[in-house]
């Protein structure tokens, strides 16, 4: 047996409100299952489970706002099924092994009745709810298995200003300020600022998109990413954790990157294991990403993951950005606005296209020194675009 | 399909990618990356799923006509005349 805990989602995170629990008692789950909505301040997250086994029972109900480390369930694990051959065999064969065991034995497995009179509904509809400020359970579903849709979501003329998808803006905000003025009271930030030629790199990203259709393209951010996760493996220090007064080096490279949300408020999400990623696979996770932190459902991991953050503010047009980093990550990349300039290359004047690239980084864990030698790698990275 | 029902469809596209865009009152030649702060992965998203919808071909290189309603608008119905 084993106990399902409120997760933490990042070093800010005190306590979470379950909305929905997304299996049913009896369910078997295994690692990586999402199991639970939970909504905290950065939204909506859906809950994965690191654990294999079947669910036993559950120990909170939708609504109720438990700190992180509360129980929320208990997980029998594969180890402990002897114990439980009879609850199992009852669920799939009553009948037949338990012949006594009345019909309304199955009953028992359906969820909890706080979850089972939950009305079935769409995610788009249960993001136009809340915007709309509708109570669901005031609706009727139009869709299938009554399930309520977009369609059945009244409109209104007032709406609360600040909910939007599921993300309090306001709850965000204080998020936001209580890990930046963190990291800002705990960190020793440097800052560097190196400017590459990213001429190759853009045609190369337009060499490709050529004849791709719309769903296939790139965009350059990917390429930004994995440069910086090429770069990462050869500098360790940028890659990881300040925990307990030391760093922990991560082993593997999961790359944050930050999300901008339409209307204030930020997330940044991290990528799994980024190096084993092909560019085109990762603009695919890249794409589902962004999409969901803009409809304020990202996964647990996404948020407990992040080994170093990536920003690439340069579209919106400025040309550099000095970041704060996210405790209790070291570093973050920060990817200014692409910009034509004059540049003298063997004695001649050249348009080239060329960005700014800086590095915020933890003084405790690494020097000027290498965060330089750690920047021009990724200038280097980015040279050989087909490389990537 | 006149330019009134593309430029509703381009409308309806971009709602969902941005459902909390505010388009009444936005000028069809303002850059929309600018109006309704739409990122390139918006602006690409926008693109495929115009692509998917009305089967036109939206090469990359006239991808930058999408910035403004008006050039979407003007572009999608020289590709469907």
């Amino acid at each position: 047996m084993t106990i399902f805990t409120m997760p933490s989602l990042g070093s800010d995170m005190e306590e979470g409100t379950l909305v929905e629990w997304l299996v049913a008692k009896g369910d078997r789950v295994s690692r990586g299952d999402i199991v639970a909505v939970v909504e905290t301040e950065k939204g909506a997250i859906e809950i994965e489970i690191f654990d294999e086994g079947e669910i036993k029972e559950f120990l909170i109900s939708p609504g109720v706002t438990v700190p992180v480390g509360a129980p929320m369930a208990e997980i029998l694990r594969s180890g402990d099924e002897e114990s439980a051959v009879s609850d199992a065999s009852t669920k799939e064969l009553p009948s037949r092994t338990e012949p006594t065991a009345p019909a309304s034995q199955t009953t028992a497995w359906t969820p909890p009745a706080a979850s089972s009179t939950r009305p079935r509904i769409s995610p788009a509809a249960r993001r136009l709810a809340s915007q709309r400020g509708i109570d669901i359970a005031t609706l009727k579903g139009s869709g299938p298995q009554a399930t309520i849709v977009a369609d059945d979501i009244p409109v209104t003329s007032v709406g609360p200003e600040t909910k939007r998808g599921g993300l309090d803006l306001g709850d965000m905000r204080k998020a936001i300020a209580a890990a930046m003025a963190r990291s800002k009271r705990e960190i020793p930030h440097y800052y560097l600022q190196h400017t590459i030629d990213v001429t190759e790199a853009n045609v190369w990203l337009e060499e490709t998109n050529t004849g791709r259709s719309p769903s296939a393209r790139l965009l350059a951010a990917v390429l930004y990413i994995k440069a910086v996760s090429n770069a990462l493996s050869k500098y360790t220090e940028f890659n990881g954790h300040y925990v307990r007064d030391e760093f922990e080096a991560s082993q593997g490279i999961h790359i944050g990157f930050a999300v901008s949300l339409r209307g204030g408020g930020l997330v940044a999400p991290g990528i799994h294991d980024t190096p084993n990623l092909t560019v085109d696979e990762l603009m695919e996770k890249l794409k589902d990403m962004v999409a969901r932190a803009r409809r304020g459902r990202l996964r647990s991991s996404e948020f407990s993951d992040p080994t170093i953050t990536v920003s690439s503010l340069g579209e919106r047009g400025v040309e550099s950005l000095f970041g704060v980093i996210y405790p209790p990550q070291v570093a973050l990349v920060g990817f200014g606005k692409v910009l034509e300039r004059p540049a003298v290359i063997e004695g001649e004047i050249l348009i080239r296209s060329e960005l700014t690239i800086t590095l915020s980084a933890d003084h405790r864990v690494s020097d000027g020194h290498r965060g330089a030698l750690f920047l021009t790698e990724i200038e280097k990275q980015l040279q050989q675009p087909s490389q990537l | 399909m006149d330019a009134d029902d593309l430029r509703i469809i381009v409308c309806e596209e971009i709602l969902n990618i941005a459902p909390e865009a505010e388009l009444d009152g936005l000028d069809p030649q303002e850059d929309l990356r600018d109006a309704l702060d739409l990122d390139s992965m918006d602006m690409l998203n926008i693109i495929t799923a115009l692509h998917e919808r009305l089967g036109v071909d939206i090469p990359e290189a006239n991808a930058g006509e999408f910035v403004t309603l008006r050039g979407a608008v003007e572009f999608l119905k020289s590709e469907l005349a």
